[in-house]
């Protein structure tokens, strides 16, 4: 019996989003509100994620497709334990490692200080970022611009990084937002081959991705959500992909016979 | 429960309308689901029967702190770049880590020494000026800062794993890195106004240590504050330059005229933890400091009289020490180590029961 790694258990994600309008913006308006002891009307809630139940097992790579705002990146980070469930429960075995497309580091520093500082946060000691290193620059390909500061990085050099920094440790819960979108040809190979070998290291692969044949390349199961809600779940990948692709009044997929 | 099609299984437990194939969502009220959490809810037992752990569960406070410990070339390499970036951008570069408190210095000279002579009855009073400056900075920089903390790491709280109390450390670092730098320049101008260097001088390095831990445990506080509040950074450099002009940087609380006539508020303005670390650096550093502290020398009311009458002829600038203290000596280092241990204490309890919450919204 393979084991449960992640256990969604009825869950509820609301945002309170700030300075969504609603106030004049004057120093006299803001004075009234308080005096009248209202909250700030600019507080609004945003309910991302309205019950969400589902179990994850060991060396499953979970794919979750859905439209824009549809909850796929909250999910995530509910799952990484980065926000907190406003009911119901997030179970996980260890914790979730998130990558994600707008997860810079520290945008100041070159790409070696944030290897660097990237692994020991999470918790390697110093001998491992050391020997680790020059994989994690290799596997990145970004060559010469790891002297560079990262906001001198092209997006997808970025998230290549960050993809190379947060999977040189083998997490348990390896979270992917996007962050594969953005490589070319030969990253998403390499990127494959890893997510691959972290799901074969018996941890759980969480994928969010618009590109659904990235979705039926990595995952075994997917996760379709929509307003925050499971519309389907289960392990028919390309028959999942096929009803979403319907729903947003696409065609089905085509597919190659046998894929390589 | 395992095996292929347990996912499918499984999201028969969801909120109803997860099994509909049609992707109809309506905005309506969401509907609780009871079970949840409670005994007897499947999902929660199959969690527990495996051992899983609530994700945004808090570290028990001793893992905690073991956590925190294994990151701690994580927490001085956060600090040496943050160091590093944070000057990139000026020409001078780390010069300004020296530039900018003898440039303050040379302001408050010119107001406090200068302008409005409060330094009247203090001998040295230059050395006297930079000790204070150099050492509220360090305090007044790390909270400044450290109310910022988590907002400016946003980024990085969300992407890592990692005790969230390694980025004011962090940030303490830094400014204690600044501390050395200003450390080199007080003892230069301690040396150049002509105050011999003693075996006393070895004992600033516990008074900075004291003062280090009551940085960290303020930052701490502050951090979660200003976590939570984005309010607090725009009061706070008020409440730190009151804070600062409370704290005897410019003037001597133990012999300033005025204040000799009201010994309560006296005793209040010595008890502050700043004046505290303040006063111990300059009596450690300062000879003429020890000999003129009040209860340093035998009392006599005649010379503490004359001090008060005459605190601006050198001849009786030292007679301070004639007077009676309001905090003698002893007490002075108590106060030390009672607010910098309270301080961290209090702190790190505080900040470590927002662990989850920073970094959410």
């Amino acid at each position: 019996m393979a084991k449960p790694m992640v256990v969604v258990d009825d869950l509820h994600v609301v945002y309170r989003v700030y300075g969504g309008g609603g106030d004049k913006g004057t120093a006299a308006s803001s004075l009234m509100r308080l005096m009248r002891k209202q909250r700030r009307p600019s507080i609004r809630e945003v309910h991302a994620i309205r019950g969400v139940s589902f179990v994850a097992y060991r060396g499953d790579a979970v794919g979750v497709i859905g439209r824009n705002g549809s909850g796929k990146s909250t999910l995530l980070r509910a799952i990484a334990g980065l926000l907190p469930a406003e009911q119901g429960a997030v179970y996980t075995d260890g914790h979730g490692a998130l990558l994600g497309v707008n997860a810079a580091l520290l945008d100041d520093l070159t790409g070696e200080k944030n290897v660097v500082l990237g692994c020991l946060a999470m918790g390697m000691s110093r001998q491992e970022v050391r020997d680790r290193y020059p994989k994690i620059v290799e596997f990145s390909g970004v060559g010469d611009f790891v002297n560079l500061p990262m906001r001198a990085y092209s997006t997808g050099m970025g998230s290549r990084l960050r993809f190379a920094i947060a999977s040189a440790k083998s997490h348990d819960i390896l979270l992917v937002d996007e962050a594969l979108a953005t490589g070319d040809a030969e990253f998403r190979q390499k990127s494959h081959r890893r997510i691959d070998e972290l799901r074969a290291e018996a941890g759980t692969v969480f994928l969010v991705a618009h590109n659904l044949g990235e979705i039926e390349e990595n995952c075994n199961r997917v996760i379709w959500l929509e307003k925050g809600k499971i519309v389907q779940a289960g392990d028919d990948v390309p028959g999942i992909v096929d009803a979403y692709l319907e729903a947003s009044g696409g065609q089905p997929r085509v597919r190659e016979p046998a894929k390589i | 429960m395992s095996g292929p099609g347990s996912l499918s299984k499984r999201r028969s437990l969801s909120a109803p309308g997860g099994l509909s194939d049609a992707p109809e969502m309506d905005d309506e009220e969401y509907v609780p689901d009871e079970a949840a959490g409670l005994p007897g809810d499947p999902l929660a037992d199959l969690a527990r029967e495996h051992g899983l752990q609530l994700s945004s569960a808090r570290p028990k406070l001793f893992d905690y702190m073991k956590q925190l410990w294994q990151r701690r070339y994580f927490i001085t390499g956060f600090a040496t770049a943050r160091n590093i970036a944070m000057y990139t951008d000026s020409r001078l570069g780390q010069v300004w880590q020296v530039l900018t408190p003898l440039l303050n210095v040379g302001v408050y000279y010119l107001i406090f020494g200068l302008v409005l002579d409060t330094s009247r009855g203090v001998k040295n009073f230059i050395a006297f000026l930079v000790i204070g400056v150099f050492v509220f900075n360090f305090t007044q920089r790390s909270c400044i800062i450290s109310s910022r903390v988590m907002f400016d790491s946003l980024p990085l709280i969300r992407a890592l794993h990692f005790p969230r109390a390694c980025l004011p450390l962090g940030y303490v670092l830094i400014e204690l890195q600044q501390l050395m730098v200003s450390v080199v320049v007080i003892f230069a101008t301690v040396l150049a106004v002509g105050e011999p260097v003693t075996w006393y001088w070895l004992l600033i390095i516990p008074v900075l240590l004291m003062q280090t831990l009551f940085n960290v445990g303020c930052s701490f506080i502050l951090a979660r504050i200003g976590a939570g509040f984005d309010d607090v950074s725009q009061l706070l450099p008020f409440i730190v330059r009151t804070w600062f002009y409370c704290s005897g940087v410019m003037f001597s609380i133990q012999t300033y005229r005025t204040l000799a006539q009201h010994p309560g508020l006296t005793r209040l303005l010595q008890y502050n933890p700043a004046a505290v670390y303040i006063t111990l650096v300059r009596d450690v550093l300062m000879r003429s400091q020890r000999l003129s502290s009040p209860g340093a020398q035998p009392y006599n009311s005649h010379l503490c009289t004359l001090y008060y009458q005459h605190s601006s002829e050198s001849q009786y600038i030292l007679d301070s020490g004639h007077c009676h203290a309001v905090i003698n000596q002893a007490t002075l280092w108590y106060c030390g180590i009672g607010w910098g241990v309270l301080a961290i204490v209090v702190g790190f309890i505080f900040f470590w029961r927002a662990e989850v919450q920073y970094g959410r919204g």
